[in-house]
């Protein structure tokens, strides 16, 4: 059997250009997104009974307070940063939802992989005759 | 081999020159990465609390000796510009190529873009201790502009360049290890038993902790993008990258330790330059001029590594034609793909003053992610289309396939932390990257030669 060899057209520079921006689009639409969508590091609403601003209200103990004030931090300096506390919720639809779509994800690009990938080596080698293994 | 217009006009094909061996190879990896040794890795102990972040250190550290054996292993057989761009083509295929070589271009461009933005910051930090007002964005530009200039010229002097920066880096952590603990005279200035704490959220914030501890490697499999260069893959890859991920697990346990014995974790959490912060701590000049060179040191060399990486990958998709074919030129005298150089600049010059940084880290470490979990995959096909055997192997690695299987389990648990910390940006990411798949096959394929994307001197692969 024959080899047929798939001859691809030529792109011209106009072509190329408007090929490297749409690439270049798609990556800021996303790094946009987030906040346009309005969610980015899960961070946990400020406590309604904030401490006073002391070291011992925020817990540090005298080492602590002795490296925040090398540092150049007073306690009522430091207590934004102190009681800045991450939220882990974790919602059964919306981890669902990252899961799926990952997998997605993967299954389509393997799968269209195959698909080429025989169309690779069947150019690159012939095709298969069936004694190949 | 690229190609380049000769002055005739005529088309002419060059190769990028072979001139590297493993200390280069040592240097691209380690260079990439040790910045995050100096900035970065510490948001982990924001996410975890202390003993998280050394947790993670330790989780993700297995991850990645997970991807230096297997990227060894197949880079030292697929020895080509591009790196695991080049493997995804001949063991997977073309769309799972494409997205390979993009993860690589936009961790690296990512990461580039946030090393130019840390040697900004510590300029104006310290231009603050002084009293001045500084405004870094000129500075951002300049290391960019000035790198770019060194990767333009020529890949030899670049790697060698990373080699003394990079070493000096190491070199600084080692003497504020020495100076701290008292080993090297005197008492410890280190307060371990009074600064470290519980862990603050339990054990959810250790799996928290484990996205920011990538920061401690991300990037060491950046090694294999010099596969071209190199005079021998089979000797230089293997001993560059597992030489640089131990050098790595050492600076990463003695960056925690250092830093812990320090800072209170709450600063910690959020610092900036934590290692010139405890350099600051100690009291001593010496030891914050030493640890101010070495953040700008290693900042400087992450961004060089990361401009010669991300332009290897863009160059040899571009070659292949799955970007526009313009860019996969190679210089006609310096023998450098200059034109994927230029490209990427103002790029990441753009990334860096977006005002982003958290999007633009996330989509660094996620796309860098992404690559590790294709890696799990790529190498039990690897073996099953070409047993050992049957082709000439720089490297085999040992215990297969248990070092693919743990890898896909840590992948998955380190989604799970991307979706903790950042699960907006994971989908808008995860999105962008089924866009860009679903444009390339009614776009960009046409265009791709079938034939020519396979280029090893390798048998028919086993059910093909």
């Amino acid at each position: 059997m024959s080899r047929t060899i798939y001859k691809p057209p030529v792109q011209k520079g106009f072509g190329q250009f408007v090929d490297a921006l749409v690439v270049l689009a798609l990556v800021y639409l996303s790094l946009l997104a987030p906040l346009l969508l309005g969610g980015t590091a899960a961070e946990s609403d400020a406590p309604a009974d904030k401490p006073v601003a002391t070291w011992e209200a925020m817990q540090q103990n005298e080492t602590m307070a002795a490296q925040w004030q090398k540092l150049g931090f007073d306690a009522e300096k430091a207590e934004p940063i102190v009681s800045k506390k991450f939220s882990y919720e974790i919602e059964a639809w919306s981890l669902g939802i990252t899961v799926a779509v990952i997998a997605a994800y993967f299954f389509f690009v393997l799968k269209v992989s195959d698909r080429e990938y025989r169309e690779v080596i069947n150019e690159r080698f012939g095709p298969r005759t069936g004694k190949e293994d | 081999m690229g190609t380049t217009t000769a002055a005739a006009g005529k088309q002419e094909k060059i190769s990028l020159l072979k001139v590297l061996g493993p200390v280069h190879v040592w240097a691209l990896g380690v260079g990439i990465v040790l910045v995050g040794e100096y900035m970065g890795w510490n948001f982990s102990v924001a996410k975890g609390g202390a003993y998280g972040a050394l947790i993670a250190c330790w989780v993700i550290g297995l991850l990645y000796t997970c991807v230096a054996m297997i990227d060894s292993e197949v880079t030292s057989t697929v020895a080509a510009a591009g790196g695991q761009y080049t493997q995804a083509k001949h063991i997977i295929g073309p769309l799972m190529a494409f997205n390979v070589g993009l993860y690589l271009v936009m961790a690296y461009t990512m990461l580039e873009a946030a090393d130019a933005l840390v040697v900004g910051d510590l300029l104006k930090a310290v231009a603050a201790q002084y009293g001045a007002e500084l405004d870094p964005r000129p500075f951002v530009v300049l290391t960019i502009a000035f790198l770019a200039w060194l990767n333009y010229r020529g890949v030899f002097m670049t790697l060698t360049v990373n080699f003394v920066i990079t070493a000096f880096a190491v070199l600084a952590i080692l003497v504020l290890f020495f100076s701290t603990t008292g080993i090297a005279g005197g008492e410890s200035v280190l307060r371990h038993s009074e600064l470290l704490t519980d862990l603050p959220y339990g054990w959810i914030g250790v799996l928290a902790s484990l996205q920011f501890g990538m920061w401690y490697y991300l990037g060491i499999e950046g090694t294999c993008q010099a596969a071209e260069e190199v005079r021998s893959a089979g000797r230089s890859i293997p001993l560059g990258t597992m030489g640089g991920m131990m050098t790595l697990l050492i600076a990463a346990s003695l960056t925690w330790y250092i830093c812990t014995g320090l800072i209170p974790w709450e600063y910690l959490g959020q610092a900036t330059t934590p290692l010139y912060d405890a350099a600051r701590l100690t009291g001593s000049v010496e030891l914050e001029v030493i640890l101010f060179i070495g953040t700008m040191f290693a900042a400087i060399a992450s961004a060089n590594g990361c401009i010669n990486d991300s332009s290897r990958a863009w160059f040899s998709m571009s070659r292949d034609r799955y970007m526009p074919h313009w860019f996969g030129a190679v210089h006609p005298r310096y023998r450098t793909p200059y034109r994927a150089i230029l490209f990427l600049i103002p790029i990441a010059v753009s990334f860096a003053f977006t005002g982003l940084l958290d999007q633009v880290i996330t989509f660094s470490i996620l796309s860098g992610l992404l690559g590790y979990t294709f890696m799990s995959f790529n190498i039990v096909r690897f073996r099953r289309l070409w047993p050992l055997g049957s082709i000439e192997r720089g490297y085999v690695h040992p215990f297969h396939p248990v070092p693919a299987i743990v890898l896909g389990l840590l992948c998955g648990a380190t989604y799970f932390a991307t979706y903790l910390g950042y699960g907006t940006s994971l989908l808008s990411i995860m999105a962008f990257y089924i866009l860009v798949s679903i444009w390339f096959v009614v776009r960009r394929y046409p265009y791709v030669k079938r034939g020519e994307q396979f280029t090893m001197p390798w048998p028919r692969p086993k059910g093909y």
